[in-house]
């Protein structure tokens, strides 16, 4: 697969760069990498939030970013498309290759990368547009050329919203339940037709009913999309996703607080057998 | 049974009470005080306004049609209100077709473009442009825009003239229309920024397509804080547009001519010119009223237009 991230007329074509959707569930084994992350370190401004972290992400997997508040996950999931060149003094070091391109390079859009690595937040965000605004905004800004109306649709389906919007297509999207909104989000962010799909916290604003739904529509995506997701709910972390990174926070002489992954493995492994004492107390409920 | 015997005062301490009380009545008069200057205002412009009307159409021959004559000469008892008041319009147009551009420009680079250290320099700065007195300003378009701009572009301009007066108008009014906007783009959520960022948009969509629209009601506010201050605004023109006492209708904004404001002001300056006539000296109130409603008409329509726009986030 050619990958290009340098700024310029880029195609954004319906068709590629969905990853090849294998009918059966790809076994953590065998499943291509697809990110590769090596001593990453971030800080904002001194603070150094995130120490030496080493990740694989999988095509077509779900893995789970689970931690203790403040540990470091969304830091490190806003380093998959670089959301966080949005914030003032935050710095990233070491290596973040996504098909084995260095995000952090010099010839790297930030553009380019969110175009193709999409993103969901944890409080629903539409914008204050109709339902219909929303979906197309994404491949509009891209210059997508195609069937706006066919891909409303198309994308409202995939996120299992299209039922219950398609007569509000026109109306606010504001209008809509929390848990329709970040569905909706979704939805937008699948529009661009996205390589991964970040999610982080997801249904941390939503009932247990919304979350069901976005949970099995998590299972559907993923086998076109690949998707991490940071969730505070180990329930939903064991569910949902195939491998599972525990984030821990190590505690400095003056009290500095520095995020650092402890435990990688297959969720199953994780869950049944962790192999620190660290990571077992944190499922459980015990904590240090 | 309700058990009434325990002997409990919640009445609270009397003092307090009487503070609190106190206290109420010192802002209740200082809002009442500030209706009643407000009041007096009016009354009084509309008192003069009244009489002016009433004057011209007892003591001069063509009566009220004095207000549409051949130019505004109100020593010669001719009152053109059209006169001044496309003068007035004209200046307002130039200034805002200076002004908007500029101010948003402004806004949108400070509120999205510019780095934090940046902004905090800028920011200050723009809020010093504000702070010039007008009369300066005015003086700047005297002795720069007019000679060393305008003649080298139309070099049929007037040393009076309407387009200096524009510019120095807008460039008066661009820290405000700047700073507001800027205020207003600011209050837009950094959610939707980032929902936009994740979706791959640039800076230049992020901007137009979701903080633009998302701050309209308040940059349309800007827009129309700045209209008013730009028709209200006096010393620039009364400097620059036609600081002789009346002109004739001009639509060539090359030529000077006089607006409300610098007919007002010329109006009050020096007795000795105003002794020209009783209704001379009113007409000033009556144009005075004239601002005013238009100024009202201004803020309502603005209040009407900014909730329009409002959208929810
Ligand atoms: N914009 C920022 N500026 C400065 N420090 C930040 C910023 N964002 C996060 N941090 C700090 O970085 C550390 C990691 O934050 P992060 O948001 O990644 O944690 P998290 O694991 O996602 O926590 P939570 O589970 O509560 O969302 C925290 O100590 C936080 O205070
Ligand atoms: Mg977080």
């Amino acid at each position: 697969m050619s990958i290009r991230l340098e700024s310029g007329p880029v195609v954004v074509g319906r068709a590629v760069s969905t990853g090849a959707a294998s009918p059966s569930p790809a076994s953590p084994e065998t499943a291509p990498v697809i990110f590769d992350i090596k001593g990453l370190n971030v800080y904002y401004r001194d603070f150094h939030a995130v120490a030496d972290t080493d990740l694989d992400i999988h095509r077509n997997e779900i893995t789970a970013l689970i931690g203790p508040s403040g540990c470091g996950k969304s830091t490190v999931l806003r380093c998959f498309n670089r959301m966080n060149d949005l914030i003032d003094g935050a710095r990233v070091e070491g290596r973040v290759l996504y098909h084995g391109i260095d995000l952090y390079g010099p010839a790297v859009d930030a553009v380019e990368v969110r175009r193709r690595i999409g993103m969901v937040f944890q409080k629903p965000n539409p914008f204050p547009k109709s339902v219909y605004e929303n979906i197309v905004f994404g491949p509009k800004v891209a210059g997508w050329k195609g069937n706006l109306d066919d891909l409303v649709e198309e994308s409202l389906r995939r996120a299992a919203l299209w039922d219950e919007v398609k007569d509000k297509l026109d109306g606010s999207a504001l209008d809509l339940s929390g848990g329709q909104q970040q569905r909706l989000c979704i939805a937008r962010a699948i529009a661009t037709s996205p390589d991964v799909v970040l999610m982080d916290e997801p249904c941390s604003a939503l009932d247990p009913i919304a979350t069901y739904r976005i949970e099995s529509l998590m299972r559907e995506l993923k086998e076109q999309y690949t998707i991490v997701v940071v969730t505070h709910n180990m329930q939903q972390a064991a569910r949902v996703s195939d491998r599972t990174a525990f984030f821990s926070v190590d505690v400095g002489e003056e009290g500095q607080r520095t995020g650092r992954l402890v435990e990688y493995d297959a969720t199953d492994q994780v869950f049944t057998a962790p192999s620190l004492k660290e990571t077992e107390d944190y499922i459980t409920g015990r904590f240090g | 049974m309700l058990d009434t015997s325990a002997s409990l005062d919640l009445s609270g301490d009397p003092r307090r009470l009487r503070r609190e009380r106190n206290v109420r009545w010192l802002f209740l008069s200082a809002a009442v005080f500030t209706i009643l200057v407000s009041i007096a205002i009016v009354l009084s412009l509309v008192g003069e306004a009244v009489a002016f009307l009433q004057s011209i159409a007892a003591e001069i021959d063509e009566g009220l049609g004095a207000l549409i004559a051949d130019g505004w000469f109100p020593r010669r008892d001719r009152f053109d209100l059209r006169t001044i008041i496309w003068h007035t319009l004209a200046v307002s147009i130039i200034a805002m077709a200076v002004a908007t551009p500029l101010g948003l420009g402004a806004a949108v680079y400070l509120s999205e473009y510019a780095k934090a250290g940046v902004r905090r320099v800028l920011k200050p700065v723009l809020e010093i442009l504000a702070g010039i007195p007008s009369v300066v300003l005015g003086y700047f378009a005297l002795r720069f825009i007019t000679p060393d701009i305008l003649r080298n572009i139309w070099d049929t301009t007037q040393q009076s003239n309407l387009m200096a007066a524009g510019i120095g108008v807008g460039i008066l009014i661009i820290p405000l229309v700047s700073s507001v906007s800027e205020d207003a783009m600011q209050a837009v959520p950094r959610d939707l920024r980032e929902a936009s960022y994740g979706l791959g948009a640039k800076k230049w969509h992020t901007s137009m397509r979701v903080v633009f629209p998302a701050a309209l009601s308040g940059i349309v506010a800007a827009l129309i804080l700045g209209l008013s201050r730009a028709i209200g605004e006096t010393m620039v023109v009364a400097i620059v547009a036609g600081a002789t006492g009346g002109s004739l209708l001009q639509l060539n904004p090359l030529n000077g001519g006089q607006t409300m404001t610098g007919a007002m002001a010329s109006l009050a300056i020096g007795s000795d010119q105003v002794a020209g006539g009783v209704a001379a000296f009113q007409s000033l109130f009556f144009v005075g009223l004239l601002l005013f409603l238009m100024t009202l008409v201004l803020n309502i329509g603005s209040e009407r237009l900014v909730r329009r726009f409002r959208q929810r986030y």
